[in-house]
């Protein structure tokens, strides 16, 4: 099993709020990695670090490394953009672009980097990551639709689309299923299960059933630090950590 | 007993709720008195306007220039124009730099540089046009030896700046900073996220921003005294002194010959109805854009 990502000696800040403290992990290539924990522990934060998109915060800084195929995406002279190129993001509230139609948001991400493309080639593109976050057949009548014309779980759907056409190598997702109903929810978790084939997946959730049905692995974190990592399996039935196990039996959290 | 205790409070309950009523509606009917009177200026002016300048506005209006004291006919074409061409150029400078400025604070919203020019915006929004009028007087027109076309385009885009500056910072700050966001992790850079995506979601509200603005300094007759000053013959030449619609209102309205102030009406007319085209499209547009987002 190859290691994709590989965060060492990982720590994370909010001005003096030191919200990621000296993680160690290792997200394997192929796998949905899940990461669970109560509200306000680093979840999202840590995986902000992953893509570099925590240091877009004003005040937010990284210290330690993170390895994407043995390289550190914090050296010095590493460009972020080309890194956030290589580890896509989709967020908890979908987020198409107001300006664009369907079609539009989901060649944004080429557009925008100056891609230059042909009729065909974009739009076999388009329909390509369409169908890859299994909403094709839902919108290929109406391609030139506004985006935020779509269902709250479309529009997710979209914005997995979106982040696939830029053809990344890692796709991070923040708790991608909170703002969905129970559909929309096992749409996006049949996708996760489709899409580990040709990527590596990491997502953040709430929802210990989400991690348990879907994720070949889990890392618990709590108050900012990751308190146990192993096989989904393991982590639910036999955690090693006493804390592991009052959040998964909800003795708190 | 317990009937005449539930009886005795029905009874007060009933008692007041008809005070609260009776307070609600006695509130409620003040207001609509208010608005009422904060109206009937508006329509006032309006049929005033029209009674007073429609019989005045005709082709000749449009067509021709002023005439000498004693000669029946004659129009403004020369003051329209100039109307035009003082409020397109004082745009092109105007509108460019104030959306540069806007976007500029609206990044760097809250700091250093950023907080002082949007303070200094906000100052320049309460200066009177009239001060802008005298320095642009002393900074453009003494230097260059004469007023002009530009001295008045100049004075009207200083008007215009902090007025595009704060809306296309305000309609930036209104889009939600999920889509910054999400354009970024596409590994967008930077600069680019702020055009394509940021800027590009705001354009609506900062297209009516600069229409409004546009429709203010269409109005402004102050500052344009003391630059463009105003001229009875025809130019569009940008180093003389032009004529203007409210200029030449101002100059036929406080005349002591009928005709002029007849046809100051007749301008005064004119004038409000651009303004009001203006502001009646912007309405029209965002709320055509409003329907199309929903």
């Amino acid at each position: 099993m190859a290691e994709k990502l590989i965060a060492r000696g990982l720590n994370a800040y909010f001005g003096s709020n030191h919200a990621v403290r000296d993680i160690n992990v290792t997200i394997n290539a192929n796998r949905v990695t899940a990461i669970i924990g109560p509200s306000g522990c680093g979840k999202s934060t840590l995986i902000r670090c992953f893509n570099r998109m925590h240091e877009v915060v004003p005040g937010a800084r990284v210290e330690g490394q993170v390895l994407l195929d043995g390289e550190d995406i914090y050296a010095p002279g590493v460009d972020p953009v080309d890194i956030r190129r290589r580890i896509g993001m989709v967020f908890q509230r979908p987020t198409p672009f107001p300006t664009m139609s369907i079609a539009d948001n989901v060649a944004a991400g080429l557009k925008l980097n100056g891609v230059a493309l042909s009729r065909s080639e974009r739009n076999r593109i388009v329909e390509h990551s369409l169908r890859q976050a299994a909403l094709w057949d839902e919108v290929k009548d109406h391609l030139d639709r506004p985006g935020t014309s779509l269902s709250g779980g479309q529009q997710q759907r979209l914005c997995v689309a979106r982040a696939l056409a830029v053809k990344p190598e890692v796709l991070l997702m923040d708790e991608p299923c909170s703002a969905l109903d129970p559909i929309s929810t096992a749409r996006i978790e049949e996708l996760l299960l489709e899409l580990k084939e040709n990527y590596t997946i990491v997502i953040v959730t709430h929802n210990m059933q989400q991690a348990a049905r879907c994720s070949d692995f889990t890392a618990f974190m709590y108050a900012g630090s990751l308190i146990e990592f192993g096989e989904t399996k393991q982590i639910f039935t036999n955690p090693t950590r006493r804390e592991t196990e009052d959040y998964i039996t909800g003795r708190f959290g | 007993m317990d009937n005449t205790i539930a009886s005795t409070m029905r009874r007060k309950y009933a008692r007041r709720l008809f005070l609260r009523k009776l307070k609600s509606d006695l509130m409620v009917g003040l207001t609509l008195l208010a608005t009422v009177i904060a109206l009937v200026p508006l329509f006032l002016v309006l049929g005033y306007l029209l009674s007073k300048g429609a019989s005045s506005v005709n082709w000749d209006f449009f067509t021709k220039l002023p005439v000498p004291v004693g000669q029946a006919g004659g129009g403004m074409a020369n003051a329209i124009v100039g109307t035009f061409e003082l409020v397109g150029l004082a745009s092109l400078i105007g509108v460019p730099i104030g959306i540069g400025a806007g976007i500029y604070v609206a990044e760097h919203h809250g700091r250093g540089l950023a907080q002082a020019v949007r303070f200094a915006a906000d100052i320049m929004m309460g200066i009177p046009s009239i001060v802008i009028g005298i320095f642009v007087y002393a900074v453009v027109v003494q230097p260059v030896g004469g007023f002009s076309t530009m001295a008045g385009a100049v004075a009207l885009a200083i008007i215009m700046i902090p007025l595009v500056t704060r809306t296309t910072e305000e309609m930036i700050l209104l889009v939600p900073p999920e889509l910054r966001e999400a354009a970024l992790a596409l590994g967008v850079p930077d600069w680019r996220t702020t055009l394509s995506v940021v800027v590009r979601t705001a354009t609506s509200g900062i297209a009516t921003g600069i229409i409004l603005a546009i429709a203010r300094i269409t109005g402004e007759t102050a500052p344009l005294l003391f630059t463009a000053f105003g001229n009875r013959f025809w130019s569009t030449s940008l180093t003389q002194p032009i004529a203007s619609l409210t200029v030449q209102v101002y100059t036929y309205a406080i005349s002591p010959f009928a005709s002029w102030q007849r046809q100051a009406w007749a301008g005064a007319l004119v004038l409000t109805t651009i303004v009001l085209a203006l502001e009646i499209g912007v309405r029209w547009v965002t709320q055509g854009s409003a329907r199309a987002a929903r």
